[in-house]
Formats: structure tokens, C-alpha cells, sequence
């Protein structure tokens, strides 16, 4: 018979293997080959030199440094509209919305259980010269030739992004502002603090863990993006995702690839733990 | 609603002001942005021309009826499914264990392990898919559906690991401690007290990696082999003009799946989020 902490062997063995063997190994092994001498497809037998060629490169590669800039700017933007956007939907969740908060909720998630690409292929549709925006306002008679400029650029993958992510943003948001007590509204409103005083000094403040939470959810997967880039941004619109996945299929360089995912990497989790001080730091005060 | 509830919703009504900004306007106008790319999409799957222009050239169904006869598009939708419910199931199970471990055991390790469960959640998927490419290229197993499963079964686990956590730090400790005064072991404890109380926790964990892995795309690129998920073969079939209108009808006909889904998950673990007060700012 299996005691406690057979019990817990068998609960957290599992786990614990599955994760070593399919997610540390893994990003192991892209460590190890940024720091691999050579370049093209090497494969495992191949010989192995140690070497930081790689990250020199890359470092002193002023193209791959400023896509590297820009996709953190376009992270930022998509994190910081779809934040700014969803924060007043998940106020009026929260505040106004009453009884139907539940149904108004659903409605607002529904559009982000729909396909991913079949979002992005809508944007597609909607920015393109013959596309929805265009062909209505020229069978409208608004425009008398179609804006060439609406798809294929670097605003198209921004709009597009942003649009993919607002129904999610909502989410950490509204669990926030849902753990506010209301009696510390109450409290201020007694203390003669008016609506805009509570919301800037009560409501704000608690809920700005949800809104950092959002924040990160949004930035992360939009900074290592390139399936979008590839399909609404054409050339001018590409991120440091679209040279990573180059490297692993077009032009095989695999250890150049390796070096330029381990940096992504590495900033990513700089960003995290930044973040995570700021939060804690706020909790320790309040 | 409870007595205090509706003691504060009297104070608000009484003289506690609101601001004026016109937030309901603002969630319709989201709202409508949200859906009329969707419902533009939705009216060209059933759009007589190929042109995906204005205005439509008549209506057909002829697109979902070639859909049933596209047997590389249903082929890729089956593998889609295989995928999600095999790497949904693997993650669920591995989620539920780490939950349970971590909230009812002290052991050394244990932030450990929960950090490690949550941690794919923070790694972008480019680097993860590269990652697996290079782990599947050097142990040399081919890339095939079952690796697809595997990379989906690790970004799954933080999502079922945070959803059966939350539920069961919900979940009275004493429950299990009463069973096994009863006399019984752990395992059983586990068996016939904590599953049943959670069973629609993981349903609901369960469906939310299913639509993880169903809709997955920028990982899979790195680890489908010949056969492709869905997305993976929409995103090949992306640049062919023509064929759009029966992408887009078979798209919309699994997005119908995929949103009935998503409600079903919502629901089962929503069931709390309805009570609230009246009390408005």
C-alpha cells in the first residue's frame, strides 16, 4: 500500500521527468548550439567546437539588433493598446454591467475562440487593396482609388496583433478588479473622495497587478511573433521571429538561429523578472 | 444577494455619484470592431466568386459542400484532433499531479516544480519550437504528429496546472483528511474524494489545452512532418487565392466547434464569478 510519500513520488515524479526531458533539455540544447563553432545544418555527431561567433555576429549585426529593437517596440505597442483598451471593458465587467456580466463576458470571448489565422486572415481581408475596408469605401463612394498602404506594413501587424489579443487582455484585468473589496470604495466615498478620486486612488492601484499581468501575457508571445508578420506584414513588416525561423528552414544556419533564440530568450526573462519585482514590491506596500 | 451587498447597493444608489464616462458605448464599439472581421469572413464563405471583394456575386454553399470532398483539408483537421486530445489528456494528467503535490504536500522542491509547470508559459514559442526542432533532430526521431503532441502537451501544462489549482485551494483539506480517518490510503483518498468534487475542473482544464493545441500554429511549423495540423495546412493553403473561400468555410465550420468549446469550458468554471455587488462607482 502506497504511503504519503510514495504518494507524492508518484504525483510529482511524472511531472517533473516530463518537463525535464521535453523543456529544459530542449532549451539546453539551443544553449549549446549558440555557443557552436561553424554554421549551416550541423547536425548532433557533427564535430564540436566551443565558440561565441555566433553571438558576435549577431550582436555586431546593426540589422539584427534593430529588427530585435523594433519587435520589442512592437510588443510594447500591441501589449500597451491592447492593455489601454481592455482596461475600460473590463471596468465596465466589473462595475457596470450588473447582472448580465456573465453574458457580456462570453460575448466578448467568443471572437478569441475563433482561429487564430482565420483572425489574422480576416485582417487580411479587411486591410487589403481589394479588401473589406477598401471595397466598402469605394463602393460607398468615399474613395475613388483603394489605399495601397493598408496591408503589408508594420501598422498592419500592430493592428492585427492588437485586435488577435483585446478579448484576452480583458481577462487578468477583470479578475483584478473583481478581487477589490468594495468596502474600501465605500471607505473612500465616506471619506468624501469622489467618483474619479476613488477610481484614481482605489481602483486603479488594485488593479494594476491584472493590468501588468495583461501587459506580459500580450507582450510575450507578440515579441517572439512571426506567423503574423509572415502573413499581414510583407517585407517591410517582419520581426526578429520571421530571421529565427529563416535560420531553421530557408537559410539553414542553425547554431546563427540557436544564438539569436537564446538572446530573445534571455530578454524575455530579464523582462519577467523585472516585472515580477515591480508587482512584489507594490504588494509589500500596500 | 447577500444583506451586505444590498446594503451597499442602497448606499450607491442613495449618495454615492458615478463618473460619467459612457463605458457601456465603449464595450459595444469594441465589441462590434471584435466581431465584423469575423462576420465579413462568414459572408464570403458563402460568396458565389473567388473575388474576395465588394460587393458579393451571389449567394452559394457550393464552398462547404467542397469542403467534404478536400480530403487533404479533412485529413489535417483529424490530425489536429488526435493531436489535441492526446497532448490535452498528457497535460491535464501532469497539471492535476503537480496541483495536487504542490497544495497538499511540504516538500523540498515544491516551488520548484511548480515554477518549472508554470514556466513554458513565459518562453516564446518561436524559441520553444526551435528548441524542439533541435531536440528531435539530435535524438533522431523523426518529426512527425506525435512530436507535434509532445511540444503541445508542454505549453498546455501551466494552463492546466493554474486552472486545477485554483479549484483546489478551494477544496477543504479536511475532506480528505475525514477519508482517511476512515480509513482510506491516500491513493484512494485521492481516487474517490478529489476527483469526483473536481471532475468539472478538469473537463474544464481539459478542453482549455485541447484549444491550446488546436489552434496552435507557430510551434507545430517546427515539429509537424508530413502530416499537417489544420493550421499548419491553412497556413500552407494561405497564398493560393483561389482556395480561400473553402478555407474559409471550413475554417468557419470547426470555428462553430472551437467557440461551443470555449462556452462549455467558461461555464464549467465560471459558476462563482456570478455573484457580485450591486455597488457602483
Amino acid at each position: 500500500m502506497l504511503g504519503r510519500r510514495g504518494t507524492l513520488k508518484f504525483l510529482a515524479g511524472p511531472p517533473l521527468v516530463w518537463l525535464a526531458l521535453f523543456f529544459l533539455l530542449p532549451l539546453f540544447l539551443i544553449a549549446a548550439f549558440s555557443f557552436r563553432a561553424g554554421s549551416g545544418a550541423i547536425g548532433p555527431s557533427d564535430p564540436w567546437a566551443p565558440s561565441v561567433e555566433q553571438y558576435q555576429e549577431v550582436l555586431g549585426t546593426p540589422a539584427f539588433m534593430r529588427l530585435l529593437g523594433v519587435s520589442v517596440l512592437v510588443a510594447v505597442g500591441v501589449a500597451g493598446f491592447a492593455t489601454l483598451l481592455a482596461y475600460p471593458v473590463a471596468y465596465f465587467l466589473t462595475f457596470r454591467a450588473g447582472s448580465h456580466a456573465s453574458l457580456y463576458l462570453t460575448l466578448l470571448l467568443v471572437p478569441f475562440a475563433v482561429s487564430y489565422l482565420l483572425r489574422v486572415m480576416a485582417w487580411k481581408l479587411m486591410l487589403g487593396p481589394e479588401g473589406g475596408i477598401n471595397s466598402l469605401l469605394g463602393s460607398l463612394g468615399l474613395t475613388e482609388e483603394p489605399i495601397g498602404l493598408l496591408l503589408y506594413s508594420r501598422p498592419a501587424v500592430i493592428i492585427t496583433l492588437v485586435y488577435v489579443w483585446i478579448p484576452f487582455a480583458a481577462l487578468p484585468i477583470y479578475a483584478a478588479m473583481q478581487r477589490i473589496d468594495r468596502n474600501h470604495l465605500e471607505a473612500a466615498a465616506d471619506l468624501g473622495a469622489g467618483p474619479w478620486a476613488r477610481f484614481w486612488r482605489v481602483t486603479v492601484p488594485l488593479s494594476l497587478p491584472g493590468a501588468l499581468a495583461t501587459f506580459f501575457m500580450v507582450f510575450i508571445p507578440t515579441v517572439g511573433e512571426y506567423v503574423t508578420p509572415s502573413l499581414v506584414g510583407g517585407t517591410d513588416g517582419i520581426m526578429y521571429g520571421n530571421i529565427i525561423q529563416g535560420f531553421f528552414t530557408r537559410s539553414a544556419n542553425w547554431p546563427m538561429g540557436s544564438a539569436m533564440a537564446m538572446i530573445m530568450l534571455g530578454l524575455t526573462l530579464t523582462l519577467v523578472v523585472v516585472a515580477l519585482r515591480v508587482v512584489d514590491l507594490r504588494r509589500v506596500a500596500a | 444577494m447577500t444583506p451586505q451587498a444590498a446594503r451597499l447597493g442602497r448606499r450607491g444608489s442613495l449618495g454615492v455619484g458615478r463618473t460619467r464616462v459612457p463605458l457601456g458605448p465603449f464595450y459595444g464599439a469594441m465589441l462590434a470592431l471584435l466581431y465584423l472581421p469575423i462576420a465579413i469572413l462568414f459572408v464570403f464563405s458563402f460568396n458565389a466568386g473567388t473575388a474576395l471583394s465588394f460587393p458579393i456575386e451571389g449567394l452559394t454553399l457550393d464552398w462547404y459542400g467542397e469542403v467534404l470532398d478536400n480530403g487533404a483539408m479533412l485529413d489535417a483537421a483529424r490530425n489536429s484532433l488526435v493531436v489535441g486530445v492526446g497532448s490535452a489528456t498528457l497535460a491535464t494528467a501532469l497539471g492535476s499531479m503537480v496541483a495536487v503535490a504542490v497544495l497538499r504536500f511540504r516538500f523540498r522542491g515544491r516551488s520548484l516544480l511548480l515554477a518549472l509547470a508554470g514556466l513554458p508559459l513565459i518562453v516564446p514559442f518561436v524559441v520553444m519550437g526551435v528548441a524542439f526542432f533541435l531536440l528531435f533532430v539530435a535524438v533522431d526521431v523523426p518529426r512527425s504528429l506525435f512530436t507535434v503532441g509532445i511540444g503541445h502537451s508542454i505549453i498546455a501544462v501551466p494552463y492546466a496546472t493554474l486552472i486545477v489549482l485554483a479549484r483546489l485551494s478551494g477544496l477543504d483539506p479536511a475532506l480528505e483528511d475525514a477519508a482517511m480517518d476512515l480509513g482510506a490510503t491516500y491513493p484512494s483518498t485521492l481516487r474517490r474524494v478529489v476527483l469526483p468534487l473536481m471532475g468539472q475542473t478538469l473537463l474544464s482544464a481539459w478542453l482549455t489545452c485541447f484549444i491550446v493545441s488546436f489552434d496552435e500554429i507557430a510551434l507545430a511549423i517546427f515539429l509537424v512532418g508530413g502530416d499537417p495540423t489544420f493550421p499548419v495546412f491553412l497556413y500552407g493553403q494561405l497564398r493560393f487565392a483561389q482556395r480561400l473561400p473553402v478555407l474559409i468555410a471550413m475554417a468557419v465550420l470547426l470555428m462553430v466547434g472551437t467557440v461551443a468549446l470555449t462556452l462549455i469550458a467558461m461555464r464549467l468554471r465560471q459558476a462563482r464569478w456570478a455573484e457580485r455587488s450591486p455597488y457602483r462607482l
